[in-house]
């Protein structure tokens, strides 16, 4: 991306779709350590701090006939609630607060990311390659503590003949460790492509400044483009949050129950 | 336009590791299709097979994000 | 790596202040990353466990239950507003009842007052009639009387001029006998 920024000396398009990825400190330019308040910070507090005020504050009231913001917060509730005791089973109840806490996190970031300036923390492998390694070595733990070496028979199909049981249980043993890597990198991948797209006709959008033969065709197009892509990631933002949350619930599930 | 080979090399490895995510398009495409007429056929079962159909997007799509990851340590980390 | 960096703060900035590659790779900034993502779980995780999810939860039963109580308040109302219309439609026939019984006793009444003065006037009438015959008799009677005078004076006058004189008593036996006949 560096040779496209220098472009930007010589009066061309400016495109940085990667620029709004950088983690910058917030109080100065020094370099980021570890325990640097970073936009990181403040992005990632923004979201807690509205869940926060969406699960406490919105329920504060307690009423039994909810008001809007307890409806939405009983609808989250509920939802994932279902999802749990639908896809983990009714002994995975216990882990609800724990994904509850994972898919308000992704949902929150997701969103709150989609805001006009805002950093998006969950776009970052780091932080999704977390989120996915928790939950890869909650379950793995989880499986070895409740079913012993039995939770090997994850990988040891016995509805498969004989002769193909150890190829099986290669594949199997490959797809469950390359689990996290597909559960962090989905999320983080879908939230990073789609606003960098975003970034790149918004790059293309101040065309009509260079020239307005062309732009007059490229501007309208891009801003076009600009607002159909976000609207395809307001939905992506949920669906993603949904599907890392079902994951974790399957991957429970193989935890919990894995002779299935 | 100065550049080596390798680099050139790493790119149009990313390029082509790019096709893969078309793959991850046609499965997706498949799972929500067989669910649709499925769900066409039989409406009162659907509403329960969604949460599987999700399961079986991510699966297939995982590995379109394989081919993703294989492009983006291409273009970044060769 | 498409350049090498200069005096930036960061492998993973240029000199601009641009992204150098991804900002996603970029080793620097995963310790801070991580342990911030971290503390936003653990401050997450807590809020939610020991606050909010119970708080949704006793909300959510403290509903069901309202929801099963006031369902049978419903069944009970219900059942109480059969009751009323029961009670109604009692109401409605014992007052049906009473209509009727007053009705009949008005009418009773009516008819008896009315048999009471006809009663009356037949009594008048009779009265009347009586009264009516009596004076007829006593006319008759008074007629019959000066009859009798009249004859009794004609037979004497008679047998006056028949040159004899007349016994008043016989005269008066024989025209009432007459009278009689």
């Amino acid at each position: 991306m560096a040779t496209e920024a220098q472009g930007a000396d010589s009066g061309g398009l400016v495109f940085h779709p990667m620029d709004q990825f950088i983690v910058r400190p917030l109080f100065g330019d020094g370099a980021v350590g570890l325990f640097t308040l970073t936009n990181v910070t403040l992005w990632m507090a923004i979201a807690v701090a509205a869940i926060f005020a969406l699960l406490v504050l919105g329920t504060s009231k307690r009423a039994i006939v909810p008001g809007r913001t307890q409806s939405i917060a009983e609808l989250a509730y509920d939802f994932i609630r279902k999802m749990v005791e639908d896809v983990a089973g009714k002994d995975a109840l216990p882990f609800f607060p724990y994904i509850m806490t994972l898919f308000m996190f992704i949902v929150f970031a997701n969103f709150i990311g989609l805001l006009p300036m805002a950093y998006t923390t969950t776009s970052h492998i780091a932080v999704t390659a977390v989120l996915a390694m928790l939950v890869f070595l909650t379950v793995t733990i989880l499986g070895f503590v409740k079913h012993g070496v039995g939770f090997l028979g994850l990988f040891w199909i016995t509805a498969a003949p004989l002769p193909l049981r150890p190829v099986l249980a290669l594949i199997e043993v490959i797809s469950y460790f390359v689990r996290p890597v597909s559960h962090s990198i989905r999320l983080a991948g879908n939230m990073m492509a789609g606003h960098a797209v975003i970034k790149v006709f918004a790059a293309f959008a101040p065309m009509i400044a260079l020239s307005v033969g062309v732009g007059i065709l490229v501007t309208p197009l891009s801003i076009l483009a600009i607002s159909a892509i976000y609207a395809l990631e307001v939905l992506v933002a949920f669906i993603q949050a949904y599907v890392f949350t079902i994951l974790t619930c399957v991957y429970l599930r193989d935890a919990l129950h894995p002779h299935h | 336009m100065e550049g080596d080979i390798v680099q050139m090399g790493a790119y149009i490895g990313a390029g082509l590791a790019c096709t893969g995510m078309g793959g991850a398009a046609v499965g997706v495409g498949h799972v929500v299709g067989n669910y649709l007429s499925g769900a066409l056929r039989n409406p009162s079962a659907a509403g329960g097979q969604i949460a599987t159909m999700f399961i079986g997007i991510a699966f297939s799509e995982a590995l379109g994000i394989f081919s993703f990851l294989v492009a983006l340590l291409l273009m970044f980390a060769v | 790596m498409a350049t090498e960096t200069h005096d930036a703060v960061s492998a993973c900035l240029d000199s601009g202040g641009g992204a150098v590659g991804m900002p996603q790779l970029c080793g620097d900034w995963f310790g801070n990353q991580i342990f911030w993502l971290a503390i936003a779980l653990v401050v997450l995780y807590f809020i939610l466990s020991r606050i909010a999810l119970p708080r949704i939860a006793a909300v959510l039963a403290e509903r069901q239950g309202t929801i099963t109580n006031d369902l049978a308040a419903a069944e009970d109302l219900k059942s109480k507003a059969a009751e009323a219309e029961e009670a109604y439609k009692q109401a409605l026939a014992d007052a049906k009842a009473e209509a009727q019984k007053i009705v009949a006793e008005t009418k009773a009444s009516i008819k008896k007052d009315l048999d009471r003065a006809n009663e009356e006037a037949d009594a008048e009438i009779k009265a009347k009639t009586a009264e009516g015959e009596k004076k007829i008799a006593e006319i008759r009677e008074g007629a019959l009387d000066a009859v009798k005078e009249v004859a009794k004076d004609v037979t004497t006058e008679l047998v006056a001029s028949m040159g004899q004189k007349a016994d008043g008593r016989s005269v008066s036996a024989a025209v009432n006998a007459r009278m009689k006949g």
